[in-house]
């Protein structure tokens, strides 16, 4: 039952962590151009 | 790591889908669709990347709402049919992680839509959210039947936000469009809350049928449809668009004045007879995409 529960949680968790690293990624890549944008350099 | 107790779903870590679902995200494609038209009619567009950063920052901001809404609301939700499986009611998250996702996103996506576009943007982002959280949410909804029509405005800033987000300042346009979804809001919630009205008097929220009637609501939902109208055709004649969209929206406002009659002439208490009431709720959703699209075609065809 414990090993179940730890499992669940381990999923959740291992989801969770890769959700977040692909916002963080996606939020990089839109500093990145607005950035660019802000500096005169239009896209 | 402790056993956790697997009785209590909340217990565990809550999924990344619930926390997609805190944000509302069929109310929030209304919100982004209303906000990048604003910012689609402007005079000179954005680069694209701060127009995207904007639209972006319309979307965080209402999944905010949402989440701060059933975080305030769990309760309630909990007894009606229409939300009892949200997250917080279904018990597979925590209230305190819904109000740490809640602020969090609202703070963020104020704090980068005054730094990619400008602080008016920002402080009009802000505002929307507090108004409809605390004047919304906490204050008018639990405690009067006008709780629509002044909650209302909550949901009308995106054009204007878009447009100001887009050029720095306000003008009459972005104002009229804030009129616009002001003043169809009642309408449109009032068809549903008439024929769900048994799960707003279950949960306790005085909406106008459960307090007032149904008749009155049904008077109700043709008076603010007749000035909804004039507002959605206002932009023509004042020289702020083309024939093109004034026609359209004198034709999409006349069907809806049409559907709202017919909801006028309804009798019927139960929600089995309340067809009119279901056909202008669907269309009021029609409606403003419709006349939003035809207001970015207007202002982009070259005649």
């Amino acid at each position: 039952m414990v090993r179940d529960e730890d499992e669940i949680i381990r999923k959740r968790q291992r989801e969770r962590a890769r959700v977040m690293a692909l916002l963080l990624g996606a939020f990089v890549i839109l500093l990145f151009f607005i950035t660019l944008a802000k500096t005169g350099m239009n896209w | 790591m402790p056993a956790m107790d697997m009785t209590n779903p909340a217990a565990l870590p809550a999924d990344w889908r619930d926390f997609l679902a805190l944000t509302k995200p069929r109310v929030m494609s209304l919100v982004v669709f209303t906000g990048l038209c604003g910012l689609l009619i402007v005079p000179q567009l954005p680069p694209l990347a701060l127009g995207f950063t904007a639209i972006l920052c319309i979307a965080l901001g209402a999944g905010a709402c949402g989440a701060l809404n059933q975080w305030y609301e769990a309760d309630i939700d909990a007894k009606m049919r229409r939300t009892a499986k949200r997250p917080l009611p279904g018990g597979r998250m925590d209230r305190q992680s819904a109000l740490h996702f809640g602020v969090g996103l609202g703070a963020f996506s104020v704090l980068l839509m005054g730094l990619a576009t400008n602080w008016l943007a920002a402080a009009l982002l802000a505002a929307s959210i507090l108004f409809y959280v605390f004047i919304y949410t906490v204050w008018l909804k639990p405690r009067t039947p006008q709780n629509i029509v002044i909650g209302g405005a909550a949901g009308a800033f995106p054009p204007l936000i878009g447009w100001v987000a887009a050029t720095g300042q306000f003008a009459t346009l972005p104002v009229l469009l804030f009129a616009i979804i002001f003043l169809w809001t009642p309408p449109h919630f009032w068809a549903l809350s008439l024929f769900v009205r048994s799960d707003y008097a279950a949960a306790g929220i005085p909406m106008l049928p459960v307090v007032a009637g149904a008749e009155t609501t049904r008077r109700q939902i043709f008076i603010y449809s007749l000035p909804m109208a004039a507002s959605a055709v206002a932009p023509w004649p004042l020289g702020l668009t083309g024939p093109i969209y004034g026609a359209c929206a004198a034709i999409l406002s006349f069907v809806f004045l049409v559907l709202a009659a017919r909801v006028l002439a309804n009798r019927s208490l139960d929600p089995i007879g309340m067809a009119p009431e279901r056909h202008l709720f669907a269309y009021s959703v029609f409606y403003l995409f419709a006349l939003f699209t035809v207001l970015v075609v207007d202002r982009w065809l070259p005649w």
